[in-house]
């Protein structure tokens, strides 16, 4: 399993030369040599840049926030507006581009609230354990009884229809799996030797959750994490088909499915392009944490490099 | 005994787990709003209806009291009234979710027909072109939005086959001349059980579409939980041995691995099942299904508070009572998890 096919690009020169090579640098490595991977990246920096210079790339930057141009109602897919346009004759390439900003910054913001909230608390669960390890574990229990996207919608609606809501609502929802993967991963560290050694020599415990157990779990938190941000883009589409999160005459990929599907099995363009656009998000962010995965287990990496 | 002492632990912590459900919602009913009493009268209260509100609902006394009265009014059944339909929230639930059920089982019957032998092939022949194409379908499932899904499905067999319907649970003619007496309202079971064959025939091809929309992401699950225990498995000394001895491969796949392959899958298609009680929502909403789902998604849009929390507490029960029964069903099947 150790041999190294000699065309590799492991860092063999910054080896010889005594330079550092960290866990990180191999995860790149092994990453940049699986296709799919790449291609994900591309798909994605093509939908975040897209989202964030929108007002550059359209013609129509104006419909993109929302105005009306109603000469043009339900023209399918020409020469001035590549995806066609919608009910109220806004450009659906325009209105993609812009329903990108809420549509990822939901799936982002959800998963790095989750991060921060379940991270620590597994943490803190796992390390001490007794009493607090109990309860920590008893509310994630509860939280995981619901059905998430209900919870989601009851919060939401209770909170009233809102971006941020939403975003609140999903997160409250997602935590509890960070804090179980978490636990689990410190279960296993506290009993490791290097830990022990710090608690001997007088580390106080929150020196020793911050220093040495929280930098061991970060791998496994940033896979869960990738492979966690297409499930939050599909969640908050999904509240957003329902008709809450982001309002009318902003743009959303879910809110627009919900109102083009109205229309759909005659001007299937303007639905059918938004959802493509959750699909594809969500697709790339899938793959792409199956390639963080693998690039991140030594086993796999090391067989996907002598496969080639 | 220790089979015994496991069930019993599980069935107390459900009680557990319902319990704190119920405190959590009531804090999302009560608490959580700005104004609890607007949001429980619906859009444009009146500032009567607010006063009657805060009365009913006890909102002027202290938070213990309110829980009291909300778990007593719970276990008499009272669920409260929805805003829109001024019934009783029990009794709509009572109408919806014997359709969302019917699609939820159908959807589930697909998955495990289509998903576990997938499952069981692509572990069998890894790296084979049929591994390639399950591991496509089963990423491209769980990626895909179930409304898009949908969608697409209506395009494809409706518009451009003509093959089957494009929404509802019977057709027109069939809900006038040959009604479904409704006994549980599960509409395949009614009419098989009144010998009404032509609305069986009509149910059946209506639930094709959306059943098969709702199945997607249990298969891909299936397929990917069964495919991987499969190929653990069938690295098995046991198996060698049984394939030595001359046992035919058929028999080797699908009896002697798969009955110990079947374990993570049957956990995995629990959480499927759970997950598709709210998928169903999407999918009801793109096929027009008078169920749970079509209930509150008009609730969102007329904000009807009561009906949301309601349904979310009904769907929570049902949610923690399968985990219930599939981890004692787990007990019986797979001894191991007892002691673990």
């Amino acid at each position: 399993m150790t041999t190294v096919a000699p065309d590799l690009e492991i860092p063999i020169e910054d080896i010889k030369a005594g330079k550092r090579v960290t866990e990180y640098h191999l995860m790149w490595w092994a990453f940049r040599r699986d296709p799919l991977a790449v291609l994900s990246l591309v798909i994605l920096l093509g939908f975040i840049l897209g989202a964030i210079f929108a007002p550059n790339l359209t013609p129509y930057p104006e419909q993109g926030r929302g105005d009306p141009n109603l000469l043009e109602k339900f023209s399918p897919p020409n020469q001035g507006h590549l995806l066609g346009t919608d009910y109220l004759g806004r450009d659906v390439l325009t209105r993609i581009l812009y329903g990108g900003r809420s549509s990822l910054a939901i799936g982002f913001l959800v998963v790095i609230v989750a991060v921060l909230i379940g991270v620590p608390l597994g943490a803190i669960s796992g390390y001490y354990g007794g009493w607090i390890d109990n309860l920590v574990m008893r509310i994630t229990d509860i939280f995981l009884a619901f059905p998430p996207l209900l919870l989601a919608i009851a919060l939401a609606s209770a909170l009233g229809a809102s971006f941020t809501n939403t975003m609140i609502a999903i997160s409250f929802t997602w935590w509890p799996w960070y804090t179980r993967l978490v636990r689990a991963q410190t279960l296993s560290l506290r009993e490791r030797y290097f830990i022990e050694a710090a608690r001997s020599i007088g580390v106080p415990s929150w020196k020793i959750i911050t220093s040495h157990v929280l930098p061991n779990v970060m791998t496994p938190v940033m896979v869960q994490a990738t492979m966690d941000l297409g499930g939050a883009i599909l969640v908050g589409a999904a509240v957003s088909f329902i008709g809450l999160g982001v309002q009318p005459p902003l743009a959303d990929w879910g809110q627009m499915v919900s109102i083009g599907r109205i229309y759909f099995i005659e001007r299937p363009w303007y639905a059918g392009s938004a959802g493509l656009a959750i699909f594809l998000v969500t697709l790339a962010f899938n793959l792409l944490g199956d390639a963080v995965r693998d690039a991140a287990d030594p086993h796999t990496r090391r067989v996907v490099d002598v496969g080639r | 005994m220790q089979r015994l002492d496991y069930i019993l632990k599980r069935m107390v912590m459900a009680i557990f787990v319902l319990i704190s459900v119920s405190i959590l919602t009531f804090f999302i009913a009560r608490v959580v709003p700005s104004n609890p009493a607007a949001a429980w009268v619906g859009p444009h209260p009146t500032k009567e209806q607010i006063e009657k509100a805060t009365l009913e609902l006890g909102l002027d006394k202290p938070l213990y009291v309110q829980y009291q009265r909300y778990m007593q009014d719970l276990l008499s059944g009272d669920l409260g009234t929805s805003v829109r339909t001024h019934q009783p929230i029990l009794s709509d639930i009572k109408t919806f979710l014997p359709a969302t059920l019917e699609l939820v089982f159908v959807g589930m019957l697909i998955a495990v027909l289509i998903g576990i032998p997938l499952g069981v092939l692509s572990g069998a022949f890894k790296g084979s072109w049929l591994d390639h194409f399950t591991r496509l379908i089963s990423i491209a499932g769980v990626s895909m939005p179930v409304f898009l899904l949908g969608l697409l499905l209506q395009l494809l067999f409706f518009r451009q086959l003509g093959l089957l319907p494009l929404g509802a649970r019977v057709s027109t003619e069939v809900a006038l001349f040959h009604p479904v007496t409704p006994i549980t309202r599960m509409y395949l079971i009614d009419s098989a059980v009144t010998g009404n064959w032509t609305a069986f025939k009509d149910a059946s091809i209506h639930l094709i579409l959306p059943a098969l929309a709702l199945a997607t992401y249990p298969i891909a699950l299936a397929i990917r939980m069964t495919r991987s225990t499969m190929i653990e498995v069938l690295n098995e000394k046991y198996i060698m041995a049984a394939r030595i001895s001359g046992i035919r491969e058929r028999s080797v796949l699908f009896i002697l691995a798969l009955k110990n392959a079947i374990v993570p899958t049957l956990n995995a298609l629990g959480l499927a099942f759970v997950y598709s009680l709210t998928g169903a929502i999407l999918i009801e909403i793109i096929f027009s299904w008078p169920g749970l789902g079509t209930y509150v998604t008009n609730a969102v849009l007329g904000v009807d508070f009561p009906v949301i929390v309601s349904v979310t507490l009904i769907m929570t029960v049902f949610y923690i009572a399968i985990n219930l029964i599939l981890d004692i069903l787990q007990a019986f099947i797979d001894p191991r998890v007892i002691i673990g």
